[in-house]
């Protein structure tokens, strides 16, 4: 199949960028989207240009860092996908692709398609863990965990921190990122001790890094590629909630001692 | 073993590079202790190494399910899954920790598979009669990963790690004869720069993209590993390079990598191919009498649950002989209809759903309705820098972890054990051992202003220069592939003394091409992915080589490692315990010089030394 590709060439964060049209001819419909900018790339190259920047790694669809915005839609048409893991079948022949990066000013773009998604990093090592030092740990069945409640935790913990929540966001919002996290963990009985600490500490990291706030459009469930359920930003928010009355309970508590 | 009392050790600085299961639990770990901590990872976040693609799950010798499993029932499983070319001593010490690890990753969060009543879930996995592996769904590796990451993540919000993403080292570097730091370049700006430190960790992962289709991430590669390989760190067994039964056939030459379909799929699927040559017919078509169950068959005991490399094996065997099925005929069923009808379709669905999506996305075949294709293809790398008991390679100073060193799975690795060894090294080995060699030795500071560090920053920017100065007419990718083709059609499933004699011949010329003709846009002093790319194809040109040689000399054939000259009467494996029981260690002696092997004996006080035998 033969495509027109409309890619957003930017040399770095500093100069401004532009969109690129790229005749894509001779595609395999059996090639992933990645490999079809493989194909375009070494043309490019060959022809003495620079080939397109972007970030892919396992190609698998878990590691997290592909994902670009094609037309329109992060990772692109088909659901529950990444972009690594779309193939170019769903695209027609003489189709004209529009390729940008997630647009986000927490991500800022670094080269073409490459955005710098560190914020979510520092998010995570606002309390998105568990403390457990190693070696303390009791033995695995000394804390039983109901099956519904281990394979809730699982769903939740399925997120692959790629971004696309954020990208597809009017508000640029990482809430589902954010309550992935947060209801992953706080669902556990290992995670209950932090469980009131971790969700404000995350969320005012969120909200340092300039993500925006939600608003209900649920863009972000909408092109998840591990369909995390919208709901774990209700548990967010219920776990930030009781951690304010937690907060104003104890040190009610403090001045009565 | 000496220790480093507790108020000294932030006064010791370590360099780890890589944070996948191995190199996060070991920067997290001993941040945890008080070491002073850099890690070092090439991809955005150190969330995203390739151990978080591991899918099946992580072996522990707990016995839940009370089907007679020990400590040294997983390590002699170990041992014999390693057609007995693994050291017993370390074997051993993973065993024991391995129950450990699910404890450790139980507190952290990670969200392993339950039975209702709430307790861990267990499943099979090849080589082994017990059910021993804990899993979470399809997706163990990215869970134990984001366990670790986070922990690690903990570390590097208290201030303990310091971690450098986009970051990517490109030598070692050596005062007075011992590993004191890195060079490294910053893939966003180009800045080429050193770090000091009084010990270096590698845990860089494997080296099966050498073979350009893997089942590896597109930036796994064997730069750091070769790199202090020539600057004398032994390189161990490189010919032991395993290839997974189940991956999804190629389907084209655009083909940039190779996905696998988990080998716990192999408890519910029934492998099978048209019993009749050539047969063309859909695999519904097929009676049941005209399929032949060639696992089955040859391995009645062990069935579809062979070892990885006597799965593979198999189903090149039957290929070969015109039987396989899919485009250019090389696949094989891998079918559920069985398990779909004795189970249901939603039991089916819950324990490989993932998987069964992934496949349908990319060959766009319902696996529920028609049965899989699958083919092996190259996935872990057994062979690796050598290093003793504590994990120390030839290099004072220098420690390999995880997939990197070579020491605990011999000739095969079974599956499901990956994950347990990045995780055993960087948990319960290295924060250990570690502090026995800061403890007794003499580390006088050393500045990343010296020369030991100028000398190596010059000699990297001086590659750059090279590479991208060249403004030759092939890009580097086109050379990788020839490389690959090359080393899988004479070092891949089958090898033999013609074939590698070739190869070893043709891969200078290549390397000699490849320098000379290589196109590489853009400058060094900007994010330039060609440049990271060319660099690392340079280092698997000369790494082939030694994965050749190594294979030539070892006149034997062993788990991963057959050679066609040495099979039994039925195409088993044959051993030759009586020259090869040991671990062939290369030295490299300089560039155009040839490497020299050195050996180092393989003694079995518990195992007792047999034929493998899964029949």
């Amino acid at each position: 199949m033969n495509l027109i590709l409309m890619v957003w060439r930017q040399a770095g964060p500093a100069v401004a960028g532009r969109l690129q049209r790229i005749e894509a001819k001779e595609i395999s419909p059996d090639m992933s989207f990645l490999e079809m900018l493989d194909v375009v790339n070494e043309r490019l190259t060959l022809a003495g240009e620079r080939p397109i920047a972007f970030d892919h790694d396992c190609r698998e669809g878990i590691c997290g860092s592909c994902g670009v915005v094609i037309n329109g839609v992060p990772h692109g048409p088909r659901p529950g996908t990444t972009t690594c893991q779309l193939h170019m079948r769903q695209f027609r022949d003489g189709q004209t692709i529009v390729i940008e990066p997630y647009r986000a000013k927490p991500f800022p773009v670094l080269r073409d398609l490459i955005v710098d998604r560190s914020a979510l990093d520092r998010i995570i090592a606002a309390g998105g863990y568990i403390s457990a030092s190693t070696g303390s740990a009791p033995d695995g069945n000394a804390m039983l965990v109901a099956k519904p409640k281990a394979d809730a935790a699982m769903d939740a913990a399925a997120c692959i921190g790629c971004g696309a929540c954020v990208a597809a966001c009017p508000n640029a919002s990482a809430v589902l990122f954010v309550g992935a996290k947060i209801s992953h963990l706080g669902l556990l009985p290992q995670g209950q001790p932090e469980r009131w600490t971790r969700a404000l500490d995350m969320v005012a990291a969120m909200d340092k890094e300039g993500f925006g706030p939600c608003t209900n459009v649920t863009e972000c469930a909408a092109v998840c590629p591990k369909e995390i359920d919208i709901n774990v930003i209700a548990r967010m928010n219920r776990d930030r909630i009781g951690a304010i009355f937690l907060v104003a309970r104890r040190s009610l508590q403090a001045d009565t001692v | 073993m000496k220790l480093v009392n507790p108020a000294n050790k932030r006064k010791f600085s370590l360099i780890v590079v890589g944070s996948g299961l191995a190199g996060a639990s070991a920067s997290a770990s001993l941040a945890e202790l008080g070491y002073d901590v850099r890690c070092f990872c090439y991809q955005d976040s150190p969330r995203r190494a390739h151990s978080i693609a591991a899918q099946g799950g992580i072996n522990a010798a707990k016995n839940y399910p009370n089907d007679g499993d020990s400590v040294f029932r997983l390590f002699y499983d170990t041992v014999k899954g390693g057609d007995f070319r693994a050291r017993e001593s370390n074997v051993y010490r993973l065993a024991e920790v391995s129950a450990n690890i699910i404890d450790q990753c139980v507190a952290q969060g990670v969200p392993f598979a339950r039975e209702y009543s709430g307790y861990l879930a267990n499943r099979s996995f090849g080589g082994a009669q017990v059910s021993r592996t804990f899993y979470a769904r399809g997706q163990t590796g990215q869970q134990l990963l984001l366990g670790a990451y986070q922990a690690l993540a903990r570390q590097i919000a208290a201030g303990k790690v310091t971690m450098f993403s986009r970051t990517e080292m490109l030598d070692l570097v050596l005062v007075d004869g011992r590993a004191r730091g890195i060079v490294t370049r910053d893939l966003v700006s180009g800045k080429v720069e050193s770090h000091a430190a009084d010990a270096v960790i590698l845990a860089t992962g494997g080296y099966g993209n050498v073979f350009f289709l893997s089942t590896n991430a597109k930036g796994c590669n064997v730069t750091a590993t070769w790199r202090a390989h020539k600057l004398g760190a032994g390189f161990a067994n490189p010919c032991f390079t395993q290839i997974h039964p189940t991956c999804i056939p190629v389907s084209g030459d655009h083909q940039s990598k190779l996905t696998l379909m988990s080998e716990s799929l192999r408890n519910d699927g029934r492998v099978w191919v048209p019993a009749k040559a050539g047969d063309g017919r859909k695999p519904g078509a097929i009676p049941e009498g005209e399929r032949d169950y060639y696992l089955e068959r040859r391995y009645p005991t062990f069935g579809n649950l062979v070892p990885r490399d006597v799965a593979s094996r198999a189903a090149k065997a039957v290929c070969d002989d015109g039987h396989g099925v899919g485009p250019g005929a090389r696949g094989v069923y891998l079918d559920f209809a069985d398990a779909i009808q004795r189970l249901g379709e939603d039991v089916i669905r819950e324990r490989y759903g993932n998987l069964f999506d992934m496949y349908e996305r990319i060959t766009d075949e319902n696996p529920y309705k028609v049965p899989m294709r699958i083919y092996p293809a190259v996935h872990y790398a057994m062979g690796g820098l050598w290093v003793d008991y504590n994990l120390m390679s030839t290099i004072p100073g220098l420690f390999v972890l995880g997939e990197a060193n070579f020491s605990d799975h011999g000739a095969n690795r079974l599956g499901a054990s990956a994950l347990m060894q990045g995780l055993a090294d960087g948990y319960f080995v290295i924060p250990y051992t570690i502090g026995n060699y800061l403890a007794s030795t003499k580390l006088p500071k050393v500045e990343r202003e010296g020369q030991d560090f100028k000398r190596s920053e010059t000699e990297a920017g001086e590659r750059t220069r090279r590479l991208v100065g060249n403004k030759g007419k092939r890009t580097a990718t086109s050379f990788h592939r020839e490389l690959g083709k090359l080393l899988w059609e004479n070092c891949g499933m089958a090898r033999n003394a013609t074939g590698l004699k070739a190869a070893i011949e043709r891969i200078p010329q290549l390397r000699e091409e490849f320098w000379r003709q290589v196109l590489v846009p853009g400058s060094g002093s900007e994010l330039n992915q060609s440049l990271e790319y060319a660099g690392r194809v340079a280092d698997f040109m000369e790494f082939g080589e030694l994965l050749c040689r190594d294979a030539l000399e070892r006149k034997e054939s062993c788990g991963c490692h057959f050679r066609e000259e040495f099979q039994t009467e039925e195409g088993e494996a044959k051993r030759n315990d009586a020259d090869f029981a040991h671990v062939a260690v290369w030295e490299h002696r300089g560039e155009g010089k040839e490497p020299v092997r050195h050996q180092e004996p393989l003694t079995f006080e518990n195992v007792h030394l047999a034929q493998r035998s899964y029949k």
